[in-house]
């Protein structure tokens, strides 16, 4: 009970902390860490998507930065030709992602464990490769976003706390999403075929179906945070879809408490910060990261809160 | 004709180069079934490793020797220091530690060695064409790298299928328990095989740095490739690792060269040159995607319990 209260209360003060940060940020002036949060919203997002095929369905995709990156072109390459309406390219970014990911997940699928790790980060490589290609929209240099997505008459996106609280809303509507999914009977599914699949299969579920269904929707997800990343940067280029991109997202699930509604958001908000908190006192932060990322694997299990909880409990 | 047998033998250069870095991570990842990301960290170290020793002692194979050696050591000190700890752990832990590793590598020779890139001159007697066919000459230093590279596979080859190591090496692949329990000490076993999967990767390394410029992240591009030729190859075999590790350096290679002129032929000619590159990159990954929708065990799988 008590073990249970800890990581609740933190996640609590985590989340009062989002909600509440444009008004810190208006009354101390300091604009810089609404555009930092913002950022970190959106990845956590991303990182919340790769939660559920991850931690919830045991499908460790390598790849998941391709769909930031498609998400991010849908985006780009329609203000580029001239369709600068988020309705529109809303949808067609995640309608994009969601066909990427049918694609990708029905090859993928039909391998497992460290197969199918390199096979989703081949299929990310690939993505990268083609976007590089892309002459017409920017290539290797990537493609400058000149309007951010026009959400006329119900949402500015150049006003830096509306697009804030647009991308909390998002996070908050996938998490509810993820809640309502892995509490599901088809999530249930799901995260009884991560534990034994030949028993599952045997009492007469079409595994794969249910696997590239949850596939697909964390993958359309998390071209929803490409969209608002792209609107966040005003820039999107391959480097957004390069495999260590992938590995951050990892990193960030990881960190916070694979297969919990709420760790891949503290992940992320760990992980941004410390990145931003290192990189201010020593240019050479990343020292200081790596190894801190192996002690967190070693003597740190189940991720911060996981380590919350155990506190609470000794 | 002459351009044909150049790119032919580069791309056996480089798909030996990739056996070198492939090997290691077989090796390591089919016996302690480790997934180590730094393997690349390694061949990277390597190559400052080689670039620094040669400009001291003013030696090429001096420096280059000194630097296999650093390599070794730095591979065993960080099996011993870290990864030892991983075994048996989750797939997902190797990631995740590898990937901070990575970091810290990269950060670490900047630090040292500074954001620029280094470069590793050659010594003059490596530097002249050797003709091969009558007419045909190709860099000294290239062929040498392809016969140092088939030596140490030969060697591996015998070491691991002839040796009493070797046989211990294999036992320990398919099971670890086993040849503990015959009194065999493991972990001495693990750390030497380590070390020698760190070696196989910084002699990758210093021998790639005279073509290219040694420069932070150059592991990184080159790791994906020994990955997805391990599983092309099938996890765990050296023999799997050689055969494809020479397929995607030569699809690689002739892809670069030949694919802008093919494609010329059909697309117009500035499509052509913005496809070319993009799809030239994306060749060995299609062929991964495909070898592992055909056979998701890789082409050759090791002979595993």
């Amino acid at each position: 009970m008590k073990a249970l209260s800890v990581s609740k209360a933190v996640t609590a003060l985590m989340l009062a902390g989002l909600v509440l940060l444009p008004l810190y940020s208006q009354l101390s002036g300091n604009i810089f860490i609404l555009t930092l949060f913002t950022r970190i919203v959106i990845l956590a997002l991303a990182a919340a998507s790769l939660n559920l095929i991850m931690g919830y369905g045991g499908m460790m995709s390598f790849g998941h930065a391709a769909y930031l990156g498609i998400g991010g072109y849908a985006v780009g390459i329609l203000a580029q030709e001239g369709v600068g309406s988020g309705f529109i390219q809303f949808p067609v970014a995640l309608a994009a992602s969601a066909l990427y990911a049918l694609v990708i997940g029905a090859l993928s699928l039909r391998t497992r464990g460290v197969y199918f790790i390199m096979i989703t980060l081949a299929f990310a490589q690939m993505a990268y490769y083609v976007a590089s290609g892309l002459a017409r929209y920017g290539g290797d240099d990537g493609l400058t976003v000149y309007k951010r997505s026009d959400f006329s008459g119900l949402i500015d996106l150049s006003s830096r706390v509306q697009f804030y609280y647009l991308c909390l809303a998002c996070l908050i509507g996938v998490i509810v999403l993820i809640w309502r999914i892995v509490n599901s009977r088809f999530g249930l599914v799901v995260q009884g075929l991560r534990s034994n699949e030949q028993r599952m299969q045997a009492i007469g579920f079409p595994a794969k179906r249910y696997q590239l269904v949850c596939f697909v929707i964390s993958g359309t997800m998390c071209g929803l945070a490409g969209a608002l990343l792209a609107n966040n940067t005003d820039f999107v280029s391959p480097a957004v879809m390069y495999w260590t991109r992938s590995g951050d997202l990892m990193v960030m699930v990881i960190l916070g408490g694979m297969g919990t509604l709420f760790g891949p958001v503290m992940g992320a908000v760990v992980y941004l910060l410390l990145e931003e908190f290192l990189s201010q006192i020593t240019e050479y932060w990343a020292l200081i990261m790596g190894p801190l990322l192996l002690l967190i694997v070693l003597f740190g299990r189940g991720g911060i809160l996981g380590m919350l909880g155990r506190a609470g409990r000794g | 004709m002459l351009l044909v047998v150049e790119q032919f033998l580069n791309g056996l250069q480089f798909g030996l180069l990739l056996f070198l870095l492939a090997a290691g991570l077989t090796l390591v990842f089919g016996i302690m079934d480790l997934v180590n990301l730094a393997h690349g960290s390694l061949y990277m170290m390597g190559a400052y490793f080689a670039a620094t020793f040669v400009a001291w002692t003013g030696n090429f194979l001096l420096g280059a020797l000194l630097a296999l050696g650093a390599t070794l050591v730095l591979g065993i000190v960080l099996e011993v220091v870290a990864l030892r700890h991983l075994y048996g752990r989750d797939h997902l832990d190797h990631v995740l530690a590898t990937f901070g590793l990575i970091l810290f590598f990269n950060e670490a020779v900047r630090l040292i060695w500074g954001p620029a890139g280094l470069a590793l001159p050659l010594p003059p007697w490596l530097t002249v064409p050797v003709p091969i066919l009558p007419g045909i000459h190709y860099p000294a230093y290239r062929l040498a790298i392809i016969v140092v590279a088939l030596l140490v596979a030969l060697l591996l080859y015998l070491g691991v299928m002839r040796t009493r190591i070797g046989m211990l090496i294999r036992a320990g692949a398919s099971n670890r328990e086993m040849i503990g329990a015959l009194g065999i000490n493991i972990k001495l076993l693990y750390t030497l095989v380590f070390g020698l999967g760190a070696a196989l990767a910084g002699l990758a390394g210093l021998m790639q740095a005279p073509i290219l410029t040694v420069q932070i992240g150059m592991g990184e591009n080159i790791l994906i490739l020994a990955f997805v030729i391990i599983v092309i190859g099938g996890i765990g075999s050296i023999r799997g690792a050689f055969l494809a590790a020479i397929f995607v350096g030569m699809i690689d290679t002739l892809g670069r060269a030949f694919l802008p002129n093919l494609l010329r032929q059909i697309l117009s000619s500035t499509a052509a040159s913005t496809a070319a590159p993009a799809l030239s990159s994306m060749l060995i990954y299609l062929l991964m995607a495909i070898v592992l929708v055909v056979r998701p065990e890789g082409l050759f799988p090791a002979n595993r319990r």
